[in-house]
């Protein structure tokens, strides 16, 4: 399969992408942002760092550049799109996703382990993690806290698209596990179509012994299971 | 009595100038905004009942340009783009 992974400028996870894709096997290749082609991508994964130097607000700017045009008809054709960390926040952005991300509620910067359990395991994004299994992976971000409306939670709750929550390293959903203040410790989400994803930590950085955790694979195996399977394609 | 010609002359050089006041929503938490409280209590200034911090962005509109068209252009780039509107409020004004 091939990688589309965007690059802003700024954009400081592109390589650590393209590394994690070629882990698994599979082929990856940096998009520019002023593309306008994704060329013959199978999935797009829109990465982290500070693209425009979180000017204005992070990834406002990022959101208008030409290859995000592309990016917005591959995802109105089905295809799959992850973002990551800055790449979530431009797909919340870009309205690709609801809901918006803000500053840590306790205005640090958090760098460190985190754990994550899987709420929906039916997404392109999902599928491939065991039931109950707590995923360990690292985020790093100063301004990772979700926050949607009421009314737009709710929709979320109805159409399953809370995907990950922080949780203890046992799974339980608490307020101590929550680094950032995000609304009921979400830490990704898909759109309504299933096709869309993002999340604040950093899988692509879970996917090799040598960082502290593989869970990160489950992540891109997913995906990959959805695109090597077209016909039992998960997509509203 | 002023030369007439030289006043609207000096007019039509007058730049407009647009200043937008974005601040965060009152159902968005504001970390910001309670550090700052706290430190101003910290420092001794007493009554101070909330603290909201936002932004402040003025645009220098080039000289000549309709004052309509730009309320409304201005409006929209607002609303995409200056502002986002999950997360935040926006005052515009031109003068």
């Amino acid at each position: 399969m091939n990688f589309a992974v965007l690059q802003f400028p700024a954009s400081n996870c592109d390589q650590d992408a393209v590394h994690a894709a070629r882990l698994l096997g599979h082929s990856a290749r940096l998009v520019w942002h002023k593309d306008n082609s994704l060329g013959d991508a199978d999935a797009v994964i829109v990465p982290g760092g500070f693209s425009y130097g979180d000017y204005l607000r992070c990834g406002a700017i990022a959101r208008f550049s030409p290859v995000m045009q592309a990016v917005k008809q591959f995802a109105d054709n089905g295809g799959l799109v992850l973002g990551i960390c800055n790449g979530f926040q431009v797909l919340c952005e870009a309205h690709l996703l609801p809901g918006a991300l803000i500053r840590n509620r306790s205005l640090q910067f958090r760098c460190e382990q985190i754990h994550l359990k899987t709420v929906a395991h039916d997404s392109p994004f999902t599928s491939q993690i065991p039931a109950g299994k707590v995923l360990r992976v690292p985020i790093a971000h100063g301004e990772g806290c979700y926050f949607a409306d009421a009314e737009t939670l709710s929709q979320l709750k109805a159409g399953r698209q809370i995907l990950w929550q922080y949780c203890t390293a046992a799974g339980a959903v608490t307020d101590a596990a929550n680094p950032n203040g995000a609304i009921e410790n979400i830490a990704g989400i898909c759109n309504a179509r299933r096709n869309v994803a993002g999340l604040m930590p950093h899988p692509e950085r879970a996917c090799e012994p040598l960082l502290g955790s593989t869970d990160g694979r489950l992540i891109f195996e997913s995906m990959l299971q959805t695109l090597a399977t077209p016909s039992a394609t998960l997509a509203a | 009595m002023p030369n007439i010609r030289l006043v609207f002359a000096g007019l039509a050089r007058i730049a407009m100038k647009a200043k937008i006041i974005i601040t965060p929503k009152k159902a968005v938490l504001d970390p910001q905004g309670k550090t700052v409280q706290s430190a101003l209590e910290h420092m001794g200034y007493q009554g101070v009942a909330g603290v909201h911090v936002g932004k402040y962005v003025e645009i220098d509109l080039a000289p000549g340009t309709d004052r309509a068209a730009a309320q409304q252009a201005l409006n929209e780039a607002c609303h995409r783009f200056l502002s986002n509107p999950v997360i935040e409020d926006y005052k515009l004004e031109i003068e």
